[in-house]
């Protein structure tokens, strides 16, 4: 039987996915890192501070909610959303920074980095930062700050500096290469908190742990026959899925960005449609032409449009536990006005893919089943977005 | 014999970096002569990477300028061969990112650089840690696996990248990202003085050389000296007809 709950091994590695892929100046800080995390993610008094935080800090438990309206519409299973859009700041993503910016804390660093694609996970850092009195600076790809207005305004709120990254796609993969290349050059005060289960070793393994409370408290809410959440670089899927992993009888299905569709290569589905290689520290499914190069991805979702994924995705992949599959922009944006309509939650468009796929499954299975889906951010982000679409000026 | 064996024998090496296919194709083959003709010692040659993480700004738009006028690891690999029609004798290296090399195969990128005559592969992100399989496979078609060292890496793995490396040592001078800003020579000849300790190999300095005199400075610390963002940025700076005559006194005033 495979041993879901042994990897990564001590170099960080998921079969031949994951590792340590990073220039030589990264490697020492990178040890630094994992012998912090290793320590304290068993020191009773950081893991208090943290269940304190998420409690009172984020708002959790978060609630699980039978989606009634929506399940009778479709007509098969129930539908359950895990309600991360009710987290403080409005997604999962602040699961991890609270838990990264509790080890910053710990391990001396006063100045807080992020890369951010949608902005959520840049919101989320520099909410921390405020929290903890730490200065912060979120990198950010030029497009998506156009894509991303209000968020890139909260930042500046919360008083983080939002650095606009020019070179390549201007996405999310630019300001994670700038990101690192801020923290090779001020390692020593400078905390990269890394928002997604990519990276060099150990951000895919930390950033899950933060995530699994997800999957934690959806197994003490309920017990599900299918588990469903979009994955870019995969944290609020493998939040959920990750304690449900060794229950053979769920299905798990994760749900990446197939844009204009996988036919037309505007997409960024590396799982469904890419292949391995090594990007931004470690070795997993990515988009790349066949020199090599990554090439650009396309989705309507800023969130997910990432030419990567976390390397346990990969290797879950390729153990054939998680499903994995795609869903184009014009089916999320159904499930987004759908959802909206019908239970008044509107969703990230993030999120609107895991729905959008959850449309497609729920009437082929009886009424008695129950669906998770991963709610992993609120909507209110990508109205812009949205009405520009629809041809609406707001 | 290697073409290493020769070069690091004078006071202090010069080793120019420049990206291939920057900022053209058909101009990288006459810069690495004139290079040479100004005094390289070795060249080393960066394969163009649409994410270059390590990289500053300049390296990074040189990178871009060749991705743009075609350039692949394959037609690295052809420049490589074609410049060794004239030149036997000066090494030459590649640098530059793990992506193009796995997707091309380990094996087959191997024997296709031993074809072209290449004498050293340095992946800038590919720590020992991660390169046994690699490293063996370029050790067993004679070309030099290189790495890199930081003011960051510990005695421990000053000693475990001593043990595979071959060809010489490249040392970054500092904490940071190609073309950054001033290096502290009192704080990289501590550092070289510990990495002696461990290696014999010769040992190259690079990051932030910024011009003849800081140069000259890590010459008098150092086996060699690396310019890479500061001959970049001049190459980008200067039209294309003009490159080859404006490197050639760039490279000559180092050499002094």
């Amino acid at each position: 039987m495979t041993d879901y709950y042994n990897l990564p091994d001590e170099n960080g590695h998921f079969g031949p996915y994951g590792g340590l892929f990073v220039s030589e100046t990264l490697m020492q800080p990178l040890d630094e890192l994992k012998k912090a995390y290793e320590y304290y993610k068993q020191d009773p008094e950081f893991l208090a501070e943290l269940d304190h935080d998420l409690k009172h800090f984020v708002g959790r438990p978060s609630p699980l909610y039978h989606a009634a309206r929506w399940s009778e519409r479709l007509g098969g299973a129930q539908i359950y959303l895990k309600r991360e859009d009710l987290n403080h700041t409005g997604a999962h993503k602040i699961n991890n920074t609270v838990g990264q910016a509790l080890l910053a804390k710990r391990m001396g660093k006063k100045r807080i980095i992020a890369e951010t694609g949608a902005g959520q996970h840049g919101v989320a850092t520099a909410t921390v930062a405020a929290r903890f009195g730490m200065e912060c600076v979120v990198y950010m790809g030029a497009e998506d700050i156009k894509r991303q207005a209000i968020n890139v305004y909260r930042m500046r709120l919360l008083g983080a500096e939002v650095r606009a990254v020019e070179s390549g796609s201007k996405t999310l993969k630019d300001a994670l290469n700038e990101a690192m290349r801020d923290w090779v050059t001020n390692v020593d005060n400078t905390f990269y908190i890394i928002g997604t289960v990519a990276g060099p070793h150990p951000y895919p393994a930390m950033v899950r742990d933060f995530q699994t409370i997800i999957g934690r408290e959806t197994r003490e809410q309920i017990s599900p026959d299918v588990l469903i959440a979009c994955v870019g670089g995969g944290s609020n899927a493998i939040g959920l899925f990750y304690p449900f992993l060794e229950d053979k009888h769920v299905s798990i299905y994760g749900v990446e960005a197939a844009g204009d569709g996988l036919e037309t290569g505007h997409h960024a589905a590396p799982l469904c449609a890419g292949k391995p290689g090594v990007l931004h520290g470690n070795r997993t499914y990515l988009m790349s032409d066949q020199n090599g190069q990554i090439i650009e991805t396309h989705s309507i979702s800023a969130g997910l449009d990432y030419p990567g994924v976390g390397p346990e995705h990969a290797w879950l992949k390729d153990s054939g536990r998680v499903n994995y599959v795609a869903v184009t922009d014009k089916e999320a944006l159904t499930a987004f006005h759908d959802l909206t309509r019908l239970e008044g939650i509107i969703p990230a468009l993030e999120s609107s893919h895991a729905l959008a796929y959850c449309q497609k499954l729920a009437p082929t299975l009886d009424k008695d089943k129950i669906i998770v889906v991963n709610l992993s951010g609120r909507g209110d982000k990508d109205i812009h977005t949205v009405a520009t679409l629809e041809g609406i000026e707001i | 014999m290697s073409r290493f064996t020769n070069c690091f024998n004078k006071k202090a090496a010069l080793i120019p970096f420049i990206t291939a296919g920057d900022p053209n194709p058909k101009l990288t083959v006459p810069l690495m002569h004139t290079l040479v003709e100004a005094g390289a010692d070795v060249i080393e040659l960066g394969i163009p990477f649409s994410d270059p993480m390590a990289d500053g700004p300049v390296i990074q738009r040189a990178s871009e300028r060749a991705l743009a006028a075609g350039t692949s690891l394959t037609k690295v690999l052809a420049m490589v061969k074609q410049f060794r029609i004239d030149n036997q004798t000066t090494p030459v290296v590649l640098m530059g990112y793990l992506n193009p090399i796995e997707i091309m195969g380990y094996e087959q990128f191997a024997k296709a650089a031993q074809d072209a005559q290449v004498d050293g592969v340095l992946t800038v992100d590919l720590p020992p840690e991660e390169a046994t399989e690699f490293t063996n496979i370029l050790k067993n078609y004679k070309i030099a696996p290189i790495f890199l060292l930081a003011p960051t890496t510990t005695t421990e793995r000053i000693k475990k990248i001593a043990s595979q490396a071959e060809g010489y040592l490249y040392y970054v001078s500092l904490k940071g990202v190609t073309g950054s800003a001033n290096l502290d020579l009192n704080s990289v000849a501590e550092k070289l003085t510990e990495i002696k300790k461990y290696s014999n190999l010769p040992i190259g300095v690079g990051f932030g050389i910024k011009d003849a005199k800081t140069a000259a400075q890590v010459a008098t610390i150092s086996d060699a000296v690396i310019v890479g963002s500061a001959l970049v940025q001049l190459i980008e700076n200067t039209s294309e007809d003009k490159i080859l005559e404006v490197v050639s006194a760039f490279i000559r005033e180092f050499n002094e």
